[in-house]
């Protein structure tokens, strides 16, 4: 770092009257009064919610708002996620439990027996959508995340899975099945192509 | 919600009309009531001392109902000033959500942790709104009344509650009374937020006791009195208001004021941005209400304070009334008093909208390097001025704020330390040109 690269600021002299406050004082008074009295303004920004939603005039970014997780299902309708735990280790908030067990189809080893997150200690940071090797978790747009017990929002597999089927009009599975990064030989192909009877 | 009975309750609770028309229905009760029962009642009201404790009673009433109202209006300037609506859901214009708060507060889980000192915990919250309801005491609400059916001679009896000798003093006392529990509940917490909320609170009181006293010290050199009914009736008996004599100690005691009451920008016991919740922050539900309450109220008492100290209390010129003790002229000057306090409130509630919070060393500064030295600049003056016998000639007073106003601008100009304080013994860097 040489020395012209440093910049000192300096606090800017102030005159006698803005050192007694008070005219600073007055004119936030004003700015706050002007506010206040701003009908139109306000009514141009505001979403009343319930009976406004920003879904409807289109404000909301459905791509990549963070909300509710759902687990995708591939092509045949199967839970999408391998099981390889990436999601739960990623996760800062530890809010994903996972029990794998062996698969029932011959293209992957593992499938996801149990999957639960507690959607109130998540912090919807989407690390779980970054981790996911084959895109399986994503986070969708529902927001309206409500429940009477703390019971309820430990959403489990199917429950996920129904969030998929919810969101998939308005959010469609990112990618295709065929993911363009990570998947190399025999595996790309049993994920491009699952339903082709292969030897295992 | 689906429950369609809780929907219909909903709208209904809405419409303009049901909730005016609840509150007119209530009120009509309520004069019907104290109307049936006036023969009961009526011998209490000719004696000074029954009276007060009526007027105890219904002040203690309308305060209480009013900090709910405050507590709405904060709200709404909060939403307003920040191009929101406010609360706008509970009832017509979110007129209910006083009582929907209310409800939630009560029936909220009551939380004592366990690592709390228990005696101490309980009595904060209960120190801290008894203290600021102790200061109702004094305040002349409504000047002097002679009921109709009291013998023409007999002496008016008082709308205060307690007409003290000593007068504001007390006042002062029990204000300064209210940061125990403020420092309690910071002490019985065992939190170190918790601790230092209550530590700020105490030094913060201390300091601003000190400008609020000197500014409440010209007031007494000008009037010559302590009683506040007095004070005030001076001021409507010349129609010149304290602060057109004294606007430089008004000044002193509104900001006094505004931090003795905690309010933003001297809320520095409960910064939420640095200190979680202050002193508050173990508390919950019902407890945490009545620091709540105890906030509010406090604000409310200094207003009156300041009302009747600088604005004339009950006074204002041209309303009919004024000179005589008549029931109706009771009504008049409560009216009058009422909407000054509450002028007040609003304009402590747009401070607080307005400013950002002090940091604390800049808040020592301003009353310690500031305030200080002009309250005893200006208490030096107004002792000369009195002992001229010049105190209450509006053109000498105002001279003597302009003098110290000018003397102040001047050294304000002169001083080239920086507003912000950085810590004077950093070493001073220059600037380079950049190349
Ligand atoms: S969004 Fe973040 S916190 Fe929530 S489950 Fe995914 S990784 Fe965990
Ligand atoms: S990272 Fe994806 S595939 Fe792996 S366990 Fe999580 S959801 Fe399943």
């Amino acid at each position: 770092m040489r020395d012209d690269d440093i910049i000192v600021l300096k606090e800017p002299e102030l005159t006698a009257a803005e050192r007694l406050y008070l005219p600073q004082i007055l004119d936030g008074l004003k700015t706050t009064l002007r506010h206040m009295f701003d009908l139109q303004r306000r009514r141009a920004v505001v979403h009343q919610y319930p009976e406004q939603k920003r879904e409807d005039t289109g404000e909301l970014r459905t791509a990549n708002y963070h909300g509710v997780h759902r687990l995708n299902k591939d092509p045949d309708g199967r839970v999408a996620c391998v099981a390889c735990f990436m999601c739960s280790t990623a996760c800062p908030a530890h809010c994903i439990h996972i029990e794998a067990g062996e698969s029932p189809w011959p293209d992957r080893e593992k499938y996801p027996v149990k999957f639960d997150i507690d959607e109130l200690r998540c912090i919807y940071c989407g690390m779980c959508e970054e981790a996911c090797p084959v895109d399986a978790i994503e986070l969708t747009p529902l927001y309206e995340l409500v429940s009477c017990t703390r019971e309820e929002l430990i959403l489990d597999k199917e429950k996920l899975l129904q969030v998929y089927e919810e969101t998939k009009a308005v959010k469609p599975r990112k990618n295709p099945p065929v993911t363009d990064y990570g998947l190399t030989g025999r595996q790309s192909l049993d994920v491009a192509q699952p339903n082709v009877e292969r030897k295992v | 919600m689906t429950d369609p009975t809780i929907k219909r309750i909903e709208t209904l609770l809405r419409k303009p009309g049901v909730i005016f028309g609840a509150g007119a229905a209530i009120l009509l009760l309520v004069t019907a009531l104290l109307a049936l029962a006036f023969p009961l009642y009526k011998p209490l009201l000719s004696a000074q001392f029954p009276f007060s404790m009526i007027v105890l009673a219904v002040m203690l009433a309308l305060i209480l109902s009013a900090t709910a109202v405050c507590i709405l209006a904060e709200r709404k300037i909060a939403g307003f000033t920040q191009d929101r609506y406010g609360p706008n859901r509970v009832g017509f214009w979110g007129l209910l959500q006083p009582l929907a708060d209310g409800l939630k507060f009560l029936l909220k889980e009551d939380i004592i942790p366990r690592h709390v000192d228990k005696p101490l915990f309980l009595l904060a919250p209960a120190l801290a709104l008894a203290a600021s309801l102790l200061g109702f005491a004094i305040i002349p609400w409504a000047g002097q009344v002679r009921w109709p059916w009291m013998p023409p001679d007999a002496p008016p009896l008082s709308t205060q509650v307690a007409n003290l000798n000593v007068g504001f003093l007390y006042l002062l006392a029990v204000g300064s009374l209210s940061v125990y529990g403020v420092v309690l509940a910071g002490y019985a917490s065992n939190n170190k937020y918790a601790f230092y909320g209550g530590m700020r609170a105490a030094a913060q009181i201390i300091s601003y006791e000190l400008p609020l006293g000197l500014g409440l010290l010209v007031v007494l050199l000008v009037s010559g009195t302590l009683q506040l009914d007095q004070i005030v009736q001076q001021q409507a008996a010349t129609g010149v208001w304290n602060i057109f004599l004294h606007p430089v100690a008004f000044f002193l005691v509104l900001v006094s004021a505004l931090a003795e009451a905690n309010r933003a920008p001297f809320d520095l016991p409960e910064a939420e941005q640095e200190l979680v919740g202050g002193y508050h922050t173990e508390y919950s539900a019902m407890k945490f209400a009545m620091f709540f309450l105890g906030e509010y109220v406090h604000m409310i008492t200094s207003s009156a304070l300041m009302v009747a100290l600088f604005f004339g209390g009950w006074h204002v010129w041209g309303l009919p009334g004024l000179e005589n003790v008549t029931w109706w002229a009771m009504l008049v000057k409560l009216v009058a008093y009422l909407t000054k306090v509450a002028l007040f409130i609003a304009l402590f509630m747009l401070v607080r909208w307005t400013l950002p919070r002090f940091r604390f060393d800049q808040l020592m500064r301003v009353a310690w390097q500031s305030l200080v030295p002009i309250g005893v600049a200006l208490l030096a003056a107004t002792a000369v001025l009195t002992y001229l016998g010049w105190q209450h000639n509006v053109w000498a007073s105002l001279a003597a704020n302009l003098l110290l106003l000018v003397v102040l601008l001047r050294s304000a100009a002169r001083s080239k330390r920086p507003v912000t304080a950085r810590q004077d013994d950093l070493p001073e860097v220059d600037v380079r040109p950049t190349a």
